[in-house]
């Protein structure tokens, strides 16, 4: 059985002034996968996921989702940044930046009605922070905080979905409650890509990973790729790592 | 009142809307210091439209002026973009340099044209009315209030428009970026609003009032509200409440009107900021206050908790064995007596079941940080609002 592939990177390479933080990227990301992209720190993790969905400008290569360039496909795609690349003081409530999320298939001009609202509710009620939907979201904890943004990548709909590190600075309880939510989506036939940066986790939560640093040193099922030859050629010490066998 | 003071009261608060809307959105991306850097560096924009057209008042002058801001924000950015210096110090290079080619401009044709720097700077409000519009021989009222209202009613309809995207792209502009809503084309859009706002506001107030009018009103609804619309809308209502008395103190004192007006948005943020409800000075330090009293409550009845004995619960006692002075045990006894959580009997203290069941709770909230199970005491309780 050929798994679809949800998402392709041929030759892409990033740089941020005239130096390459991303250097020749061929990737295929199968559909139906929840991936780990692991790399250390400066490897290019969120790079990747941000030259993808277009918002960082390749010097060099495509992506295509589906077959199509990302342009004709956003509508397939989800994003959740980083935790800490907004400002959580802005003047809103929960409610409201879930349904950010709407604001793609509205498209310009168009607001945000009943239908919007209701879906935006559904998403607050799958992350369990319905009860705090009207709160501002600086009230919020660390781990509130990634929920809401959870929601509203899922109040997107996609097939696709891209996260920076969902699990920065989150307690026990909302990681659990994150990756299974992820696990759900995996069940439900999306695909997820995670920047992870807890080593120790990756089998649990993930069937699919890639390493990084600036290439990609490989990409493939956790069973089959996730051993200490990859994380010592990816993180550059002699690294072990005690994975149940 | 004379009409031309109701006109002047109505161009300064047009003003005020039309700069505390795109100044809500300049406080909130963190970028209230290019509304100075706009404020200076248009004047050579508005000095070559005033060569061309001999008005200060022309359309042209208004199109050059947000020009010259927009290649404002260009200049800042790629400069920032060298990675040489930061931002505030490309804001600090570039306008200055703009400026003075504008004041050089206006002193080299200083004998040809009616422009000098004081009018620039500071505006002249009062002279506004003098300066009329004419349609077929009909006076229809002051210049200046044609311009600011028309300036005004298109950054209405845009903000109406664009208010989602403004949103999205001021709060997450990775988000907006990836959802197809070009953060560029927003926040040039928003820069030339600015840029063309000012202008507009020039004539009547000047640059330095323009910057406080697009940033003080906004700073201070920041303050007091969680709500975007919230904020907009109060923000310009403390623009036109300045506005209006400014123009009287300015009448009273019978100074400059845009020294005056400046001074009441000084005078609002400090009160504000003083006295706003959560986030005012007061009100912080009247939560710490309370959050002190709170921990020594709670220390007080988990000391009750962890003793059974007769002898450390004796009200006499307690003063040494908690090792606090007499006003503070005083406050604390009195507060949790008001709520019920102790009982005195022979001059020895005891928990209440209620007591009892706070502390338990308070306990495993400090030691779980799970927020669940203490929401209901939030309300009495400033140590959990976080």
């Amino acid at each position: 059985m050929k798994q679809k592939t949800a998402v392709q990177v041929d030759d892409l390479t990033v740089a941020y002034n005239y130096k390459p933080v991303l250097w020749d990227i061929d990737l295929e990301i199968p559909e139906g996968v929840l991936m780990a992209i692991v790399g250390p720190n400066g490897a290019g993790k969120s790079t990747l996921i941000k030259a993808i969905l277009g918002i960082l400008k390749p010097i060099a290569g495509s992506v295509s989702i589906y077959g199509k360039p990302y342009e004709v496909q956003r509508k397939q795609v989800a994003y959740v940044p980083q935790k800490g690349s907004v400002d959580w003081d802005f003047p809103t409530t929960a409610l409201d930046v879930v349904m950010m999320g709407t604001y793609g298939s509205l498209g310009w001009i168009k607001r945000p009605r009943q239908k919007e609202k209701k879906a935006a509710l559904e998403a607050l009620e799958k992350v369990g922070m319905l009860p705090f939907k009207n709160r501002q979201i600086s009230q919020l904890s660390g781990g509130q905080q990634q929920r809401i943004f959870l929601a509203r990548a899922l109040v997107q709909d996609a097939s696709i979905y891209f996260m920076d590190e969902p699990f920065q600075g989150v307690d026990a309880t909302t990681e659990i409650a994150i990756i299974n939510i992820l696990k759900e989506l995996r069940k439900a036939g999306k695909t997820v890509v995670v920047v992870h940066h807890d080593l120790q986790t990756v089998p649990e939560y993930f069937d699919w990973v890639t390493f990084l640093n600036v290439k990609k040193i490989a990409t493939g099922p956790v069973k089959d790729i996730f051993n200490d030859d990859n994380l010592t050629k990816t993180y550059g010490i002699n690294y072990k790592v005690s994975i149940q066998e | 009142m004379s009409s031309a003071q109701f006109e002047i009261q109505l161009i300064a608060s047009f003003v005020a809307i039309a700069c505390a809307i795109p100044g809500t959105f300049l406080v909130l991306r963190k970028m209230a210091m290019i509304s100075d850097a706009i404020s200076h560096s248009i004047l050579p924009g508005i000095v070559v439209g005033f060569f061309i057209t001999q008005d200060l008042n022309s359309p042209l002058l208004i199109l050059l002026a947000a020009v010259t801001g927009v290649i404002t924000e260009v200049l800042v950015e790629y400069i920032q973009k060298t990675g040489l210096v930061k931002e505030d110090t490309a804001i600090g290079l570039v306008f200055p340099v703009l400026f003075s080619i504008g004041v050089i401009m206006i002193a080299k044709n200083a004998n040809d044209v009616h422009l000098d720097i004081d009018a620039v700077l500071l505006g002249e409000l009062a002279f506004a009315p003098f300066d009329r519009l004419f349609v077929s021989g009909v006076d229809i009222g002051p210049k200046s209030l044609w311009i600011i209202g028309s300036i005004l009613i298109v950054t209405l309809v845009l903000l109406y428009a664009f208010f989602k995207e403004l949103k999205l792209s001021t709060f997450d502009k990775g988000l907006a970026a990836s959802l197809g809503f070009s953060p560029a084309i927003i926040h040039y859009g928003l820069m030339s609003i600015s840029s063309i706002t000012t202008v507009g506001a020039f004539d009547a107030v000047g640059a330095i009032l323009v910057v406080a009018l697009m940033i003080a009103p906004p700073a201070s609804a920041y303050l007091l509200t969680k709500d975007l619309k919230k904020m907009l809308l109060l923000s310009a209502c403390f623009g036109v409440f300045c506005a209006i008395s400014g123009y009287w103190l300015a009448h009273w004192l019978d100074a400059s009107i845009a020294g005056s007006i400046t001074t009441m948005l000084g005078l609002l943020f400090l009160l504000v900021y003083l006295f706003a409800p959560s986030k005012g000075v007061i009100a912080v330090l009247y939560r710490e206050k309370q959050q002190r009293t709170e921990v020594s409550l709670l220390t007080f009845l988990l000391h009750l908790k962890n003793h059974d004995e007769a002898s450390e619960r004796h009200v006499n006692h307690l003063n040494e064995h908690i090792n606090w002075q007499k006003v503070r045990s005083k406050t604390v006894l009195d507060l949790a007596l008001k709520n019920n959580m102790i009982e005195i009997e022979n001059q020895v203290v005891s928990l209440t079941p209620k007591g009892d069941e706070f502390t338990t709770q308070a306990i495993d909230y400090i030691i779980t940080n799970e927020d669940a199970q203490i929401e209901d005491m939030k309300e009495d309780f400033f140590l959990f609002r976080g």
